[in-house]
């Protein structure tokens, strides 16, 4: 077991620091503060995180953010962000609209499409 | 459901040279990519690559791209643009949207050659719009042509931050800073010298402590840090700017990968979450490549080498080659690699620091720490000489692997050798006559004619010029030196543009003769 997952380790207490209420995540307007805030309430996973705050999960889908989080959690819990295992990727890769999603292209149209 | 021979994710350099060598074995290829421009970062490179002829030196790279675009549609490669791959499922089933449609395609092997994305850094203030990553101030100017600010500030010193301060300057902005949080200049010597010789000054050990503005950036505020990083208090300086481009990094966008199966790993040093995959792009699952930044950031002309041994393979791998035919193709594709990866920049040597050159002479320090090779250093190089009438002045300081100055002379005053890293050689006792190829053909834009003394008291320096609009002979100007700094006034003698330059012109400047071997670049009031 890695030292992330090893949750009987005392990280210590939350310290406000200035620069908590610093936008990270900015599709979702996560705060520096609420990400280590979040680490503190026991979300020591990059995919806790996620579904704890919706970092990431915005218009961008992490692109910008995803290293910041990152390096947040990491930080907090003492470890190098190497030693985080990102969040899960999965369908759909790229922000789409709903009605996009489930409109599948039929079959006597594909060989056209491209 | 559609099948093709070969599905690759990504136009840009590496997809792209990737579909060429599968399409000319015979297999079905199709590339998507989720831009309205085929290229990748491409088509925003307008400077001239380094490298040697085999890997398209000297060529812009917009015409690189424009090339490799020509040959896949020769090839019969379909290219769909505006297709955005959303997943990528176990079988090798790829699902794209195209318009207002999701499409799911199969394909017998896959190229990922998604690329990678630019990285942020946080300080007060970074939210606000004015603060643009270096890239997307590219995107804006070379592809959009949309100025991205007046007054801009840069934040890092590798080759992306100093050629994209280079190309605002270019599209009129003014570049008030250099800054980098590390203590020596990342990216190529000669990338730095060309900016700084325009004026722009170098704040290495420094970083943003703060962007200001209510609704907009207006001004920004940087601060000297120690070896921790730390600010160190009293060192603030402010600039007044409307933009902050940042150039802090890549990371590959390996989602794709990651959410096919492959094993993945962080990995720093090749810039974040990778593949792990062998030299020639094989991933962990069978048919499954990689190439370009999305398996380890580096340049364009590495990932068109990379994209072309993931279509070799891709080709053995359906059976359209032998093993022999892809040995070979590899063999001759991995030394072409390894001709990149060479020198002072090369990935093995990356995070060291190198105190000397290969052949022995200390590296400017100036260089490293201001952006400029000092007029005391300078003549330490190979490439500097004093000799009567007009000659070729180098300054070239760093091993890069880059050699097109050697086949552009054709008097033989230039000699680099067999080993592409070494330092130019003005060769003595060589006859210049003052044709300017060199001059035009370097990439790092550091070769210069000088002639150090016209007879008259005066000196004539030749320098590549790469502004617009360009000047008229007679005008008169501010020479400035290798610094940026004021040395003396100047008179354009000449200005030569002629389609062996491309685009760069050849500006002929009249100094008095003390000061020859000092100005390298000329601003008009």
């Amino acid at each position: 077991m890695n030292t992330v997952n090893d949750r009987s380790r005392d990280i210590g207490p939350f310290v406000p620091m200035d620069d908590d209420d610093m936008l990270i995540c900015r599709c979702e307007e996560i705060t520096k503060g609420e990400i280590r805030r979040a680490v503190h309430d026991g979300m020591w996973t990059l995919t806790e995180i996620r579904r704890y705050l919706r970092t990431g999960m915005g218009l961008c889908q992490g692109q910008t953010c995803s290293r910041l989080v990152k390096g947040i959690v990491a930080r907090e819990l003492g470890v190098s962000p190497a030693e985080l295992e990102p969040a899960t990727s999965r369908v759909p890769m790229r922000p789409i609209e709903m009605r996009v999603f489930a409109n599948e292209m039929t079959e006597d149209k594909e060989a056209d499409a491209v | 459901m559609k099948r093709f021979d070969l599905i690759i994710v990504g136009a840009g350099p590496s997809g792209l040279s990737a579909a060429i060598e599968a399409a000319k074995r015979g297999l079905n290829v199709v590339v998507f990519d989720e831009n309205e421009k085929p290229g990748g970062q491409l088509f925003k490179q307008i400077h001239k690559f380094f490298g040697s002829k085999e890997h398209r030196a000297k060529v812009r790279g917009f015409v690189i791209g424009q090339q490799l675009l020509k040959e896949a549609d020769e090839l019969g490669v379909k290219v769909v643009l505006n297709a955005t791959v959303i997943g990528l499922y176990q079988d090798k089933e790829v699902v794209v949207r195209i318009g207002e449609e999701v499409v799911h395609y199969k394909a017998d092997a896959i190229v990922i050659a998604t690329g990678a994305a630019e990285n942020m850094v946080t300080f007060k203030g970074w939210t606000l719009p004015g603060v643009i990553g270096a890239g997307a101030a590219q995107t804006m100017m070379n592809l959009h042509g949309v100025k991205p600010g007046n007054k801009v500030l840069m934040l890092g010193s590798g080759n992306v931050g100093l050629v994209v301060s280079f190309q605002l300057m270019q599209c009129g902005c003014e570049v008030v800073a250099l800054v980098d949080a590390a203590p020596r200049v990342g990216g190529y010597g000669v990338h730095a010298s060309k900016v700084a010789r325009c004026g722009v000054p170098f704040y290495l050990s420094h970083t943003i402590v703060e962007a200001e503005g209510e609704d907009h950036v207006t001004g920004v505020t940087i601060a000297k840090v120690d070896e921790k990083f730390k600010f160190i208090e009293g060192t603030e300086k402010h600039f007044d700017v409307d933009t902050i481009c940042l150039a802090v990094g890549l990371s590959p966008m390996s989602q794709l990968l990651k959410m096919a199966g492959c094993k993945m790993e962080d990995n720093p040093k090749r810039g974040g979450q990778v593949p792990i995959c062998d030299e020639y792009g094989r991933t962990s699952i069978p048919g499954v490549f990689v190439a370009g930044d999305v398996s380890g950031i580096e340049e364009a002309s590495s990932a068109m080498i990379e994209g072309r041994m993931a279509g070799v393979v891709a080709s053995e791998y359906l059976g359209y080659i032998e093993e022999k035919e892809r040995d070979e193709e590899l063999e001759g594709l991995s030394h072409a690699l390894d001709g990149l990866r060479q020198g002072m920049f090369a990935p093995k040597n990356r995070g060291k620091q190198i105190e000397e050159t290969e052949e022995g002479i200390p590296i400017s320090t100036n260089l490293l720490q201001k952006g400029y090779v000092s007029d005391a250093e300078i003549e330490h190089f190979p490439g500097v000489t004093h000799v009567v009438g007009v000659h070729p002045v180098i300054e070239c300081t760093q091993n890069i692997p880059c050699n097109p100055c050697q086949d552009a002379c054709k008097k033989g005053c230039i000699s680099i050798g067999c080993n592409i890293t070494s330092l130019p050689i003005a060769v003595p006792g060589s006859k210049c006559i003052g044709c300017g190829m060199c001059v035009a053909s370097c990439s790092g834009q550091a070769i210069f004619l000088v002639d150090e003394d016209c007879g008259d008291g005066t000196a004539t320096v030749t320098l590549p010029y790469e502004f617009l609009p360009l000047p008229e002979e007679g005008k008169k100007g501010t020479a400035l030196g290798r610094d940026g700094k004021p040395v003396c006034e100047a008179e354009v003698v000449s200005i030569k543009s002629a389609k062996a330059f491309d685009k760069t012109n050849l500006l002929t400047m009249r100094v008095p003769k003390e000061y020859a071997m000092q100005a390298r670049f000329i601003k008009f009031a």
